[in-house]
């Protein structure tokens, strides 16, 4: 009787368990944007020009130096840091200066961000500053189209000319 | 079941494993064939085995945290208990890293989703040269590649959580790391039957243009993409290592005077050795032919005492030392209290978190069985011996290891002519 009573009661406590891993394990939905809602996310890995470029060293310099680092020329690492501008009907939505990575700021500048926004059509405006100084040196404005769900990516590859949007 | 789940965590770690294997055999590790090759699956077998592997999951979740705040709420991660506690917090992390990673297998939204999830909280950490999420944004950055470190990352992953296991039960003497018969086979069939009535089903395929409006997660492994999203990264980032410090500073935060620990006589210890097989903690070794105890992992529970084949009240010397002993409460001083209450019709010894009066020990195992015998021979009629209410030893295994010196079958043992009756967590003792 006891053992049966043990029984039962195990079985009340495992029965609402497996119910509860059964509910829990797909349910209920998380929506991460609206139902009318779309995407842009920009992301880009760049390698913004070294901050001075590379000079000649004296023969005095060279005599200080160790022989096996008497190279001729003299080049800094650090990249200067990137300006970023991403602007939506008009609105400024994101303006981020963008680090390179490394010790010696000599790395790649990487950003990645996401913005969720409604669907339909939208007047976006990219821009990149990568030398110091006003300005900036690769601009581009579009219009797209987003439908709900869908996704625009804004990449940037210098050697393509710059932005590129990816429906 | 309470008193089981870390048993049952190592039993569900198994079934994962097993399935996981099997599942493996059938799974294309490609970006073009991935998610077909679990479409694929026949409901009878593969099918059953994926949700069985999901759902076991889920149940691992469940297990090691009910584990976690059982031992939290019972005070079960101080002193001697600190190494257990604090070995344990790694293994909830590698839980969720590998069941998360788990998901990013099956290439439906649900992974996007995950992936794309963890990538940018890793992101907000600034971890890696270049944003993980990078490598999901298009169907160009998308190669077979991918999936290898995926798989990489689920088999070593909970490769990691097994060596971690491993090492959490390292200073338990009898680490329970198998669930007892009837309990097993009813989890596994339960989780059977929950993977019949409700089988696992992927979403459509990953689609690297498109953010799908709603999203079926798995709220035991998955909780956290959502609270980022509500919260920040940075947010979920200073939650996660807040917690993982305040557990892992628990046990100085919350750090409580210590009993003292046992000690070894050098002229009484014989070397049998019987206290370091009986010992709950691993805190007692044999050097040469002497016990010497680790007093940082010593829990004073007194079991050690118990054991040795010294601490017998039939000595006739007027102060009784045995081999090992607690110093604030010895074999000797058992004697004294024995002897005052003799002689007596009924002899009644208990463990403190008993409550149930007479004679009053630390544990029920660190009487030595001859006290039993001692107290019928000076004239008790009967000797009752209580331990901890429904078996939940305060010190892990006082009651295993009594009732197994009562019975005969563990030394130091109750002599052959005393009867020993069971019944739930007393004994009663009887001359033969």
């Amino acid at each position: 009787m006891k053992q049966a009573l043990r029984i039962a009661a195990q079985l009340a406590l495992y029965v609402p368990l497996m119910a509860l891993i059964g509910y829990f394990s797909s349910a209920p939905k998380f929506s991460p944007v609206g139902a009318h809602e779309a995407l842009v996310r920009l992301s880009f890995v760049h390698a913004a020009p070294r901050k001075a470029p590379c000079r000649e060293r004296s023969a005095e310099e060279l005599a200080r130096l160790a022989p096996n680092m008497r190279a001729a020329l003299d080049c800094p690492r650090e990249r200067a840091p990137l300006l970023v501008e991403l602007e939506l009907d008009g609105k400024l939505v994101l303006r981020r200066v963008v680090l390179p990575v490394g010790f010696k700021g000599d790395g790649n500048a990487t950003l990645y961000h996401r913005l969720p926004v409604p669907a339909g059509k939208h007047r976006i405006a990219v821009r990149l500053r990568e030398r110091p100084g006003e300005g900036f040196d690769y601009v581009r404005e579009e219009t797209v189209e987003l439908a709900p769900g869908r996704v625009l990516l804004i990449d940037f590859v210098a050697t393509q000319g710059g932005f590129l949007f990816r429906l | 079941m309470l008193r089981h789940l870390g048993a049952l965590g190592f039993l569900l770690f198994w079934l994962l494993a097993a399935s996981g294997i099997t599942l493996y055999i059938r799974f294309d590790t490609s970006v073009a064939g991935a998610y077909q090759s679990i479409g694929e699956l026949e409901w009878w077998f593969g099918g059953l085995l994926r949700s069985m592997h999901r759902y076991a999951a889920d149940a691992f979740v469940i297990v090691v945290l009910a584990h976690l705040i059982r031992e939290l709420a019972a005070g079960r991660f101080r002193g001697f208990r600190a190494f257990s506690w604090i070995s344990g917090v790694p293994l909830v992390w590698l839980m969720y890293a590998s069941g998360i990673v788990g998901y990013w297998l099956v290439w439906d939204t649900r992974a996007q989703f995950s992936a794309l999830a963890t990538a940018e909280w890793l992101y907000g950490a600034g971890i890696g040269a270049e944003p993980m999420a990078r490598n999901f944004l298009g169907a160009e950055q998308i190669s077979d590649r991918l999936f290898s470190l995926f798989v990489f990352l689920h088999i070593g992953l909970p490769l990691a959580l097994l060596a971690g296991m491993w090492v959490h039960v390292q200073r338990l003497g009898r680490p329970a790391t198998v669930a007892p018969r009837a309990l097993a086979l009813g989890a596994i069939a339960l989780l059977a039957l929950l993977a019949l009535a409700q089988p696992v089903v992927s979403q459509a395929r990953w689609d690297p243009g498109a953010v799908p409006s709603t999203v079926s997660i798995d709220w035991f492994l998955q909780f956290a993409h959502p609270l980022m999203y509500a919260t920040s990264p940075a947010a979920l980032w200073a939650l996660a290592l807040g917690a993982t410090a305040l557990l892992v500073a628990l046990p100085w935060l919350a750090r409580r005077p210590r009993l003292m620990p046992a000690v070894v006589s050098a002229e009484n210890c014989n070397g049998c050795g019987r206290c370091v097989a009986d010992c709950p903690y691993e805190a007692v070794r044999l050097v040469g032919r002497r016990a010497e105890v680790l007093a940082e992992r010593c829990a004073a529970c007194g079991i050690c005492a118990g054991a040795c084949p010294s601490a017998t009240p039939f000595r006739s010397v007027a102060e009784l030392v045995s081999g090992i002993d607690l110093p604030d409460f010895t074999v000797h001083d058992l004697r004294r209290k024995l002897q005052a209450v003799l002689p007596a019709d009924e002899v009644l010894f208990s463990c403190e978190k008993s409550g149930a009066g007479g004679i009053a020990l630390r544990c029920l195992a660190q009487l030595p069985p001859s006290f039993v015998e001692y107290a019928l021979r000076q004239g008790a009629r009967s000797v009752r011996a209580i331990g901890c209410r429904d078996g939940a030893c305060k010190w892990r295994l006082g009651m295993e290891l009594s009732a197994e010196r009562f019975a005969g079958a563990r030394e130091p043992h109750l002599r052959a002519n005393v009867r020993a009756t069971r019944l739930d967590d007393a004994t009663t003792f009887a001359l033969r």
